[in-house]
């Protein structure tokens, strides 16, 4: 080992200045832009109930896509947009309304008229009456639309995972 | 571990090698504080490099999206007004510090034999920082951004001969600003002048390694090794200007003014503060003399500015003997200063609650009767536990404020009346980052005024601001018609003032008569 000559001290003082320093403004920028990258939008509201369709006119355990109008907050932007749910009614006369995202990577799933099950086209995933995955690599049941019902009209709410519905 | 990939990618990059030879570069003894304007600019041109991007990630360009997703940047998004605050703030101090860096190497005479190159790249280097705040500013799209634009481009169109191929250039064909010139400035500002920048750069800085830093006239001392004396300066520097920069963006706001509209005629348009100068020199040249104004005088600045190594060959730059240098500083300074300050006291001011009707005046009477100040700022960087009150529009609907009015205002809100706190949730959405300072600026007695108004229905017959009936005169302007005595008369016996009106006596209190008298007196246009 080398006697440290009488600049070493300073040196490492310099040398930790810097890099202090700048490890300071680093974190003032990163830090910041995490939470503006991460934190999503202070704006949130609930989604409003829209009218989509009507009981009487299902029939019980066949289900029937419906297509309907919704406004939605997109980024900056509120759009009016279409939208659809695939619509059961259930023996005790209620509706179950069942997103049409795959729950496995987001594509739209059909009702296979003849196979008696919801299929989706992209992997091969497919879902019961109940929203159940039957087959595939699907992780968890459809997801449901809140509902509620006036007189006969449907109304539809958020969309959450089928346990919290 | 470490140490195994440390040489691995050093025998395969030379990056640790490279970055040490960079660092080790010998410099002259004598370099110092005074040089460490330098770096400081290029860490200004990283920061507004990041902050951009920051932005760009949130931002859509086109007229029709441009001011609501900034909007929605500045009051939905978690430090999205620190993003802007940094950008914008740091676009200034950009130009003071590039500005502070010329000043540095013209009074040094650090521009001589060998380096004019470096010099004259610096110069190319201030235009395309002047572009940068050029083109960003129409990239708001609110009226500040709108008219200040219509003025460049006017400017450009007169250029002779050249000034019609100028504006089709900048997308505004037939003299409109519009989707075509925002594409333009927008593609300019975030492509063709970042790309040139870090190119010019990366040649300026080469340069600069190339002759080495400027000498002082007698070297006494050996040269020393750029790190880590000059690079702690350097980055003391930078940390005291980043934290400046902080504190700027954190506290003063930026504000986002009203959306573009080429139909409005009561908005003055004035340029950034650094282009104040050559707006103030526009109006002492008129008629044919406009353009020695608008590019010859400039022009000649520039030329000047570029040609200054071959104007000044003399071997002296011991500062002693920079007289003459020092001297055309100062004059410039003086110049600049003078036209800058001009433009300034010539700048009408208008204050925010000029606008507003007799009731949205009221409703700032019970937003502080109802002590909200103890939860709301309007402030930037207040620390109040609600949200700040420039923001509210977004996020809380006129239903939900009037419940949240009645619950979180405790004892100090029990008189007000239902009627009173719907006018504040119809007023408070309204406000934006241009007047929303006037819930705490607009003076107490107009406002008080305001409310002895509301209270006596006099809208019943008369019309401020567009609010009101007509069957009495409308009330904008009175002030330059009548004196106070003149009116408190007329208030107390109408009939005595203007014989067969139909305005009865109104008896006031003292306080409310002064009120009233204030506010009357206030309606000057």
């Amino acid at each position: 080992m080398k006697s440290p000559s009488p600049e070493e001290p300073r040196r490492g003082f310099l040398i930790a200045s810097i890099n202090g320093l700048m490890g300071l403004i680093t974190a003032a920028l990163a830090l910041p832009s995490a939470g503006y990258l991460l934190g999503g939008s202070k704006a949130k509201r609930p989604a409003d109930w829209v009218p989509a369709g009507d009981l009487a006119k299902l029939e019980e355990n066949v289900p029937e896509q419906v297509i309907f109008e919704r406004v939605r907050r997109d980024g900056w932007k509120t759009v009016k947009e279409k939208a659809s749910a695939w619509m059961v009614k259930t023996a005790d006369k209620q509706v179950v309304a069942f997103s049409p995202v795959c729950t496995h990577l987001g594509c739209a799933v059909s009702w296979d008229g003849s196979a008696k099950n919801f299929a989706c086209p992209c992997h091969t995933s497919s879902f019961g009456t109940d929203g159940k995955v039957l087959a595939g690599p699907a992780p968890r049941p459809l997801d449901r639309f809140a509902v509620k019902l006036d007189g006969s009209t449907i109304l539809l709410g958020e969309i959450r995972p089928a346990d919290k519905a | 571990m470490l140490k195994q990939v440390r040489a691995w990618v050093e025998e395969r990059t030379g990056l640790e090698s490279g970055i040490a030879h960079f660092l080790n570069e010998d410099i002259p003894a004598s370099s110092g504080w005074h040089q460490v304007f330098g770096s400081m600019a290029l860490f200004m041109f990283l920061v507004q490099v990041f902050t951009g991007i920051m932005m760009a990630l949130n931002y859509a360009p086109t007229t029709a999206e441009a001011h609501s997703s900034l909007r929605y940047i500045l009051t939905e998004l978690t430090a999205g007004r620190l993003m802007r605050g940094l950008h914008h703030w740091g676009a200034s101090m950009m130009i003071c510090i590039v500005v502070l860096h010329m000043v540095q190497v013209f009074l040094w005479g650090a521009y001589k034999k060998p380096r004019e190159a470096t010099w004259m790249l610096g110069v190319v280097l201030l235009l395309l920082t002047l572009g940068f705040g050029l083109t960003g500013y129409l990239l708001p799209w609110d009226n500040r951004a709108y008219w200040g634009t219509v003025v460049t481009t006017q400017i450009a169109a007169k250029a002779p001969l050249m000034g019609p191929y100028i504006l089709t250039l900048l997308g505004s064909e037939d003299g409109q600003i519009g989707a075509v010139t925002f594409a333009r400035f927008y593609a300019a500002h975030v492509l063709i002048l970042p790309a040139v920048t870090a190119l010019l750069v990366f040649l300026h800085v080469y340069l600069v390694r190339r002759h080495g830093v400027a000498p002082a006239p007698v070297e006494t001392a050996p040269p020393i090794k750029f790190y880590p004396r000059q690079v702690f300066k350097d980055t003391v520097a930078i940390f005291a200007m980043f934290a400046l920069l902080f504190v700027l963006a954190v506290a003063v706001r930026v504000p986002l003014g009203k959306l573009a509209d080429p139909n409005d005629v009561t908005y003055i348009p004035r340029p950034e503060w650094y282009f104040l100068f050559l707006f103030q020199v526009l109006k002492y040249f008129e008629g044919p003399l406009e353009i020695v104004g608008s590019m010859v005088l400039p022009g000649l600045a520039v030329l000047l500015l570029f040609l200054t190594p071959f104007i000044d060959r003399g071997k002296a730059i011991a500062l002693r003997q920079r007289t003459g240098a020092i001297g055309v500083l100062l004059l410039s300074l003086i110049g600049w200063g003078a036209l800058t300050a001009a433009a300034l006291s010539t700048t009408p001011h208008r204050d925010s609650w000029k606008g507003f009707t007799a009731e949205e005046m009221a409703a700032i009477g019970t937003f502080r009767q109802a002590a909200c100040w103890q939860c709301h700022s309007s402030t930037p960087g207040d620390s109040r536990p609600g949200p700040n009150l420039a923001d509210i529009a977004v996020l809380r609907d006129r239903d939900w404020l009037v419940g949240h009015f009645k619950q979180a205002s405790g004892p100090a809100g029990q008189g007000v009346k239902d009627l009173r706190w719907r006018q504040l949730a119809t007023f408070l959405p309204k406000l934006d980052d241009e007047n929303v300072e006037s819930l705490h600026r607009t003076p107490q007695s107009l406002v008080n005024g305001a409310m002895v108004y509301q209270q006596n229905n006099c809208g019943a017959c008369h019309q401020i601001n567009g609010a009101g009936m007509k069957s009495g005169p409308p009330l904008n302007g009175v002030a330059k018609r009548w004196d106070r005595k003149w009116m408190e008369e007329h208030f107390l016996d109408p009939e005595s003032k203007s014989p067969g009106t139909i305005m009865p006596a109104y008896k006031f209190s003292p306080a409310d008569m002064t009120a009233m008298l204030d506010y009357m007196m206030s309606l000057t246009d």
